[in-house]
C-alpha cells in the first residue's frame, strides 16, 4: 500500500479560499497595509507617467506647470525619471507594508495554532500548512494589490486631471498606464509572499503536540 | 485471536523535560501492553504524566528512551511522511476542546482526513454523511461548530475520528468541557463504535463515569503505572469509592 497522505492542489485552494472568506475581516485588515502601499507606488509612478506627457506635449509651458504641480524638474530636462528622493520613499514604504504584513501573519499564526496542530494530528505534513498560507497570501496579494493599484492609478488620474486640466487626459499613454498597474501588483504578491514566509514556516514546522496542549 | 493482538506496546518508556536547568523526569518508566479492541481508560492525577504517556501512545511525541509500538511499528523509526500516514489513517484523535475547523462545516471537518487519505470527493462526502448520521448529525452537516453545541462538536469530533476507520482512537478528556448527560452521551458512542467496530478506545480522563464502560483502567501516578484493574475488578472498585 502507499503510504502517502496527499492533498490535491484543487482542494487547497478551496480550503485557502474558504478560509479567506471566513475571517474575511483579519484578511482585510492583513491585506490593507499592502493595498496602501501598492497604491502609493502606483500612484507615484502614473504621476510621473503623466508629467512626461505633459512635458511632450506642452513645450516650454511645461516646465512652469509641472514646477507649479510640485515636480523638481530642471528646464532643459527632457523626461521624468523617478527622482531619488521618490524612489526612497516608495522603498521605505513597501518595507514598512511587509513588517506590518509579518506582523498580521504572525498573529495570524498564533490564532490558529489549535486548528493547525488538529490539521496535523489528522495527518497533514508539514508542506500542506505551508502550501495552505502561501495560497492564502497569494489570493491576499493579488486581490489585494490589484485593487491598491487601481485605486493609485484612479487617484493620480483624478489628481492630475484636476492639475493640468481635462486635455491631459487624451494625450496619456494608456498602455504605459496598464502597464504599471500590472507591475506594481506584481510587486504587491511578491511582497505578500515575501511577508508569509516566516510565519508560514514556523506554522508548517508546529509540532503537532500542540495542539492538545492548547488551553483556553 | 484479535483479542490477543497488542496494539500498542511501550517497553520502559522514559520521558524528561527540560526545564531550565533542571531535568524533570515525567514518565519513569512505562511498560504497558493494551489488546485490539478493548475499552482503556487512563486516569490519572493532573500532573501524573497521564497527558504525556497519552502524547507518545499517539505517536504525538517521542520518548527519551524506551520504545512505542504501534501495531508492532516502532515510531521512533518512523519518518514524517510514516508518522503522517499513521496519524492519519491508523489513529483518530478526539480533544477536550474539541478542535474542529472553524471555518469549516462539520461535514467538511468529517471529510478532511478521508481527502488527506486520498479519497475522492463523492466517496468522501458519501461516507461522511452516513458518519454524520451514525452520530445523530447528518441534518446539520451545513452548519460551521460555532453553530453547533458543545456535545454535537463533539459528536462530529468523534465521527472525524472515525473517517479513515482507523484502528485506535485516542480520547483526551473528551467529556471534560461537557455537561453531566452530554458527557454521557459521548462515552455511550465512543463504547458502542468500541463494540460495533472493533475499534481500541483509548482514553485519557478523570471522569469516573468513564469507568463504567472501560475494559481496563489504567492508573497513573508520578510518571509510572499505579495499578491495571480489569473490568471486573473495577466494580468492586468502584463500590468503594462511592
Amino acid at each position: 500500500m502507499d503510504r502517502l497522505v496527499e492533498l490535491p492542489f484543487g482542494k487547497s485552494v478551496e480550503i485557502a479560499y474558504k478560509s479567506i472568506r471566513a475571517r474575511f475581516f483579519r484578511s482585510l485588515i492583513t491585506t490593507l497595509s499592502l493595498v496602501l502601499a501598492i497604491a502609493f507606488l502606483c500612484y507615484v509612478q502614473t504621476g510621473n507617467l503623466i508629467a512626461e506627457a505633459v512635458l511632450q506635449h506642452n513645450g516650454e509651458e511645461a516646465y512652469r506647470i509641472l514646477e507649479r504641480a510640485g515636480y523638481d524638474i530642471e528646464p532643459g530636462a527632457t523626461s521624468i525619471g523617478d527622482s531619488a528622493k521618490q524612489r526612497w520613499i516608495i522603498i521605505l514604504s513597501l518595507l514598512v507594508c511587509v513588517v506590518g504584513i509579518v506582523n498580521a501573519q504572525l498573529m495570524a499564526v498564533t490564532e490558529r495554532f489549535r486548528e493547525i496542530g488538529t490539521m496535523k494530528c489528522l495527518g497533514a505534513l508539514n508542506r500542506f500548512i505551508l502550501r495552505l498560507f502561501v495560497l492564502e497570501a497569494s489570493i491576499q496579494g493579488l486581490a489585494g494589490a490589484f485593487a491598491g493599484a487601481m485605486i493609485g492609478a484612479v487617484f493620480a488620474l483624478i489628481s492630475s486631471t484636476f492639475q493640468f486640466g481635462s486635455t491631459v487626459l487624451a494625450s496619456l499613454p494608456y498602455t504605459q498606464v496598464a502597464a504599471t498597474i500590472g507591475a506594481a501588483t506584481a510587486v504587491g504578491c511578491f511582497l505578500s509572499l515575501a511577508g508569509v514566509t516566516y510565519p508560514a514556516i514556523k506554522a508548517a514546522t508546529m509540532e503537532p503536540v500542540e495542539a492538545m496542549r492548547v488551553e483556553e | 485471536m484479535t483479542e490477543q493482538h497488542a496494539i500498542i506496546r511501550t517497553t520502559n518508556v522514559v520521558k524528561t523535560f527540560q526545564l531550565g536547568r533542571h531535568q524533570l523526569e515525567v514518565l519513569k518508566g512505562i511498560s504497558l501492553t493494551i489488546a485490539a479492541g478493548r475499552y482503556i481508560s487512563i486516569m490519572g492525577p493532573s500532573g501524573s504524566g497521564k497527558s504525556t504517556l497519552f502524547n507518545m501512545i499517539g505517536g504525538l511525541d517521542k520518548p527519551t528512551s524506551g520504545k512505542v509500538f504501534i501495531d508492532e511499528v516502532d515510531i521512533a523509526q518512523l519518518d514524517a511522511y510514516e508518522l503522517a500516514w499513521l496519524r492519519c489513517r491508523k489513529i483518530g484523535y478526539i480533544f477536550q476542546t474539541f478542535n474542529l475547523i472553524p471555518v469549516m462545516t462539520a461535514l467538511e471537518n468529517v471529510t478532511l482526513p478521508m481527502i488527506f487519505a486520498g479519497t475522492g470527493n463523492d466517496e468522501a462526502v458519501e461516507r461522511g454523511m452516513e458518519l454524520l448520521r451514525t452520530v445523530g448529525l447528518a441534518d446539520r452537516h451545513s452548519h460551521k461548530p460555532s453553530e453547533l453545541s458543545g456535545g454535537q462538536q463533539q459528536r462530529v469530533a468523534v465521527a472525524r475520528a472515525l473517517a479513515n476507520s482507523p484502528a485506535i482512537i485516542l480520547a483526551d478528556e473528551p467529556t471534560g468541557n461537557l455537561d453531566l448527560t452530554t458527557g454521557e452521551e459521548i462515552i455511550n458512542l465512543l463504547k458502542q463504535m468500541s463494540t460495533e467496530r472493533g475499534v481500541t478506545i483509548i482514553s485519557a480522563t478523570h471522569d469516573f463515569k468513564m469507568l463504567n464502560v472501560s475494559d481496563e483502567v489504567i492508573w497513573i501516578r508520578d510518571g509510572m503505572v499505579d495499578k491495571i484493574e480489569q473490568r471486573e475488578e473495577l466494580n468492586i472498585s468502584i463500590g468503594t469509592i462511592e
